[in-house]
C-alpha cells in the first residue's frame, strides 16, 4: 500500500516540476506547481510528517500560490526572447541538470549510510502531529522560532516598501 | 520504503528546478523553480528526520517553508515593482544592480 502511495506521489511530484519547467505560459507554470506540492504533500504523509504535509497544502498550495496566481495575472505572459547570452543553453542546461542528478545519486546510495536502505524505525504514536512539533518548537528550538517570525515580519514590510507607489511618482501621473 | 527511494526522489526534483533556474528568462518562472528546489531539500529533509525517527528534521523542513515564504513575498514584491516601472521582465537583461 505505501509503494503504491509513494510512487502515485512521486510521478505527481515529477510530472508536476517538470511541467513546471516546460510549459511556456507562467500561469499554467504556477497551476503546474500546485500540483507538485499537493503531490508532495502526499509524499510527506508517507513519512509520517501529518503537521508538515497540512501547513504545505494550506501555506503553499493555498496561500502562496494564490499570491503567485495573482502577480502572473497582473504581469501576463512574459515574452521569452530566443536569443542566447551563451551559445547552446538551451542544450547545456539539461546536459548540466542531469550531471547534477547523477552526482548527487552517487553521493546518496554509495554513502556509509547503513540505514539508507531501510525505512527507519517504527515510530511512535504522535510521530510528527501538530503537538510535537509544537512543543519542539517552542522549547528546543526557540531561537530558531523567534528568528522566523522576524524574518517574516522583515519580509512583510519589505514587500510593502518593494511595492508601493513612489508618492512623486503616484503626483505625477495624477498631475500629467 | 526505504529511505534511498525518498533521496533520489528529492534529488531529481532538485536537477528539474535547477534546469529550470538555467533555461527560463522570466524571473516569475525562476522563482517558482526556486521553490522546486527548496521543496526537494523540505523532502530530503523529512526522510532524514523518518530515518533517524526524530522530529528535529521536521522543525527544520518547517523553517525551511518560513524562509521560502519570505523569498516569495520579497521577490513578488521586486517583480511588481519592475513591472511598474516598464524594466523589462528578463533575467539576462537585469545583470546590474544600480537602478
Amino acid at each position: 500500500m505505501e509503494e503504491v502511495v509513494f510512487f502515485a506521489g512521486a510521478i505527481g511530484a515529477l510530472g508536476g516540476a517538470i511541467a513546471v519547467v516546460a510549459l511556456k505560459n507562467p500561469f499554467y507554470s504556477v497551476l503546474a506547481l500546485v500540483v507538485h506540492l499537493v503531490a508532495l504533500a502526499g509524499l510527506f504523509l508517507t513519512l509520517h510528517a501529518e503537521f508538515i504535509a497540512a501547513a504545505q497544502v494550506v501555506v503553499y498550495a493555498g496561500a502562496v500560490m494564490v499570491l503567485y496566481v495573482f502577480v502572473a495575472a497582473y504581469v501576463g505572459g512574459v515574452e521569452e526572447p530566443e536569443w542566447e547570452p551563451i551559445t547552446g543553453q538551451r542544450f547545456l542546461a539539461p546536459v548540466l541538470a542531469v550531471a547534477l542528478f547523477v552526482e548527487l545519486s552517487i553521493a546518496i546510495l554509495g554513502t556509509g549510510l547503513k540505514a539508507i536502505g531501510e525505512e527507519g524505525p517504527t515510530v511512535p504514536l504522535g510521530f510528527g502531529s501538530p503537538e510535537a512539533i509544537g512543543t519542539l518548537m517552542l522549547e528546543r528550538f526557540l531561537v530558531a522560532f523567534e528568528a522566523a517570525s522576524i524574518l517574516l515580519l522583515i519580509a512583510a514590510v519589505g514587500a510593502v516598501v518593494l511595492a508601493a507607489r513612489k508618492r512623486e511618482e503616484e503626483a505625477a501621473s495624477v498631475g500629467g | 520504503m526505504a529511505v534511498e527511494w525518498y533521496l533520489v526522489l528529492s534529488a531529481m526534483l532538485f536537477a528539474i528546478g535547477a534546469t529550470g533556474v538555467l533555461l527560463r528568462r522570466s524571473p516569475l518562472v525562476v522563482l517558482l523553480c526556486l521553490e522546486l528546489m527548496l521543496n526537494a531539500g523540505n523532502l530530503a529533509l523529512l526522510a532524514f528526520a523518518r530515518s533517524t525517527g526524530t522530529q528535529d528534521g521536521q522543525v527544520f523542513a518547517l523553517v525551511v517553508m518560513v524562509v521560502a515564504a519570505c523569498e516569495v513575498v520579497v521577490g513578488l514584491g521586486l517583480i511588481v515593482a519592475m513591472f511598474r516601472r516598464r524594466v523589462p521582465l528578463n533575467v539576462d537583461e537585469l545583470r546590474g544592480l544600480k537602478g
